[in-house]
């Protein structure tokens, strides 16, 4: 199978996406003749005109703002924010205003719309770096996708884009250049089913975004120590796949949760306390593990970032506290 | 006002270091020594340099992302700065701003903004503090066409209207938001008339001259000194390097780079010092040495800090050390 790199799958979801349906468009800043701050929509102003590819000003608000009216009035916007951390200046539209039009005007209005944003430490400081995704997760209304891989990526965002309600679609800078197997054919990956990336029968390691990448390696070393991890990639927060993370942890009875973000009110949180209500609790035979970026903000200095990002060794380190 | 020699001079000196400064950091970028997010200012050093000098020492300034000619013509040290930018302990912020979260408590710099705009309404309530207090002070804003789109903007200036704040709005129009033309993201041509909205005085003027940043900032800042409030300035300038590192420039052409080029703050400035009889070639071959060798102790000072500790990650989250992190 040919593979792409993850900024290509998702300009190619993108593009067939824009394809299928002329509703569907794109705003952001410098997403045109420059191609985005990643340079995920490179060309594709060319394809698809400026009508359709918009630059805006820098004016987060009005963009998160604009694609929540235009999807409400028949449109299928795509809007991008150039770092996930700009999301906070668009945060009333997002959070007030865009998630709840459904529920509060009684289910009469629906806003189809996508928010693209790229997330994660990548050598840029406390305000390019953050992953906010448990802000996100926290408003209901919102469905919040955070895929890893390319294959992931593309299917969906497909997704995302047919979906009829707001979608924070989070993209992991560091994914964008990662390479992976995605098909020619047409596909879409339904949301609220998690990935088995690696299959074991010792430990569940469920990890998020770019830190899949890290699990997986974590696993191949641990499997030289003895440990059959299964590495769990939920891909959607919202809707979240407890079936098969119950089914996982019952089956290992031992858990690590990976994510990037700070640990204080992460979404690790949430999905240990879910599994604590459920039936998996009683195959428990550990307590639940967290591996988590600390709870300060990103630091810039290369030597303290590095520290921050959770990483394969305190992975491993993890795993090793509940298996020995 | 009339300007002494030797400060007409210092500003000279203070345009180039600032140039040489981003020189070389540019150099570094360009070989990966300097990682991550950097926004270099050539081609508008008239602008802070211009704008600093008509401020009293203990007047604050509060900049941007693009900020490093903000900080050098304040007076910030720039040993400090490059360590900074290289992550090292010995940095402006013990290496945990970076290039954009550059500071100075010292010179009165609130610091650099990683956020477009961000920075506007802080500068208001720097403001707010002094009128409050009943402060001399008053504070210079920088941010670029760009922050002119957020909303921060347009509630910080009319609050700081409503409120009467001693604060000078500095707009380096640089002509582009990245890739953004100011054609494209305003359908206005003079961004001073934005002022009007606000009841404050507005004025475009020609950020190359460094003289005329000097006069048009002066006035601006006598007015918020003497309780008449803000003002808005726009200087109209333009960044001479692509946006950041990875920016190839398909949306300008080399023939209008050029025709900016040709109007280099730093030439035009040193021609009006030589034709008043102030700089000679030899004064200005040994300001250029004099700026360059500084320059170099600022790089040698970066490569042999060290970087911080690991377990510097977490000092500095709070203010008392032991809130649980
Ligand atoms: C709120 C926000 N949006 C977007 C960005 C990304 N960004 C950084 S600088 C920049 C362009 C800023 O343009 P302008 O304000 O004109 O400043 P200049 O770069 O010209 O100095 C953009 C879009 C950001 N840092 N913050
Ligand atoms: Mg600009």
């Amino acid at each position: 199978m040919r593979t792409l790199t993850g900024r290509e799958a998702v300009r190619e979801a993108l593009t067939e996406e824009m394809k299928r349906d002329e509703k569907v468009f794109l705003l952001g800043e410098d997403i045109g003749v420059y191609g985005g701050a990643f340079g995920v929509t490179a060309g594709m102003i060319d394809e698809f005109g400026e009508k359709r590819v918009r630059d805006t000003p820098i004016s987060e608000a009005a963009i998160a703002g604009a694609a929540v009216g235009a999807s409400l009035v028949g449109m299928r916007p795509v809007a991008e924010m150039m770092f996930m951390d700009f999301i906070t200046i668009a945060s009333d539209q997002i959070m007030n205003q865009g998630a709840k039009i459904h529920y509060m005007f009684g289910g009469q209005l629906n806003a189809p719309f996508v928010l693209r944003m790229p997330a994660g430490a990548a050598e840029a400081g406390a305000q390019h770096t953050q992953s906010l995704e448990a802000l996100l997760y926290h408003i209901p209304g919102l469905k919040v996708v955070m895929p890893s891989t390319p294959y992931d990526l593309k299917g969906l965002l497909k997704t995302a884009i047919r979906d009829d309600n707001p979608v924070m679609f989070i993209e992991h800078k560091k994914g964008y250049g990662e390479k992976g197997e995605v098909p020619e054919e047409e596909y879409t990956i339904p949301f609220g089913k998690a990935d088995i990336k690696r299959e074991g029968k010792d430990v569940t390691i469920i990890a998020t975004s770019h830190m899949v990448y890290k699990a997986l390696n974590a696993a191949e070393e641990l499997e030289k120590k003895g440990v059959d991890a299964e590495v769990l990639d939920p891909r959607t927060l919202v809707p979240l796949d407890m079936e098969s993370i119950v089914k996982s942890v019952s089956k290992t009875g031992k858990v690590v949760i990976v994510h990037e973000a700070h640990r204080r009110g992460g979404i690790g949180g949430d999905i240990a306390a879910r599994i604590s209500d459920s039936d998996a609790f009683y195959y428990l035979e550990k307590p639940i593990k967290r591996v988590t970026g600390p709870n300060t903000p990103v630091p810039f200095s290369p030597v303290l970032e590095s520290e921050f990002i959770p990483n394969e060794e305190k992975i491993i380190e993890a795993v090793l506290k509940i298996t020995d | 006002m009339e300007l002494s020699e030797e400060k007409k001079e210092n500003m000279y000196r203070n345009m180039l270091r600032i140039r040489q400064f981003e020189r070389k950091v540019d150099q570094f970028i360009s070989r990966g020594d300097i990682t991550g997010t950097t926004h270099l200012y050539i081609g508008q050093e008239a602008v802070a340099v211009g704008a600093v000098n008509a401020l009293e020492k203990e007047d604050y300034i509060s900049s941007t992302h693009r900020g490093h000619g903000h900080s050098i013509a304040k007076g910030s040290d720039i040993k400090e700065m490059m360590a900074e930018l290289f992550g090292k302990s010995t940095g402006a912020c013990k290496g945990k701003g970076g290039s954009l979260h550059i500071i100075d408590t010292e010179t009165h710099n609130l610091g650099a903004n990683g956020i477009v705009g961000g920075g506007i309404p802080i500068a208001v309530g720097a403001a707010l503090a002094m009128d409050m207090q009943e402060k001399d002070e008053v504070i210079l804003n920088f941010f670029s066409d760009g922050a002119m789109n957020q909303g921060a903007f347009h509630e910080a200036a009319n609050l700081a209207s409503t409120w009467n704040l001693p604060v000078v709005f500095v707009c380096e129009n640089n002509q582009y938001g990245m890739s953004t033309s100011v054609e494209k993201a305003f359908n206005i041509k003079d961004l001073a008339a934005r002022a009007k909205a606000y009841n404050i005085p507005g004025v475009k003027i020609d950020g190359n001259k460094v003289l005329e940043v000097y006069d048009a900032v002066k006035e601006g800042v006598k007015r918020a000194r003497e309780g008449g409030g803000p003002s808005l300035i726009v200087a109209e300038t333009y960044r001479w390097k692509g946006h950041s590192k990875s920016d190839a420039k398909v949306y300008r052409s080399k023939e209008e780079e050029q025709a900016w080029k040709d109007r280099d703050p730093i030439a035009h400035f040193e021609e009006e010092l030589k034709n008043e009889g102030l700089l000679d070639d030899d004064k200005v071959k040994k300001i250029h040495e004099e700026v360059d060798s500084e320059i170099e102790k600022a790089v040698t000072f970066a490569q042999d800090s060290p970087y911080p500790a690991k377990k510097e990650l977490f000092d500095d989250v709070y203010v008392d050390a032991e809130v649980e992190l």
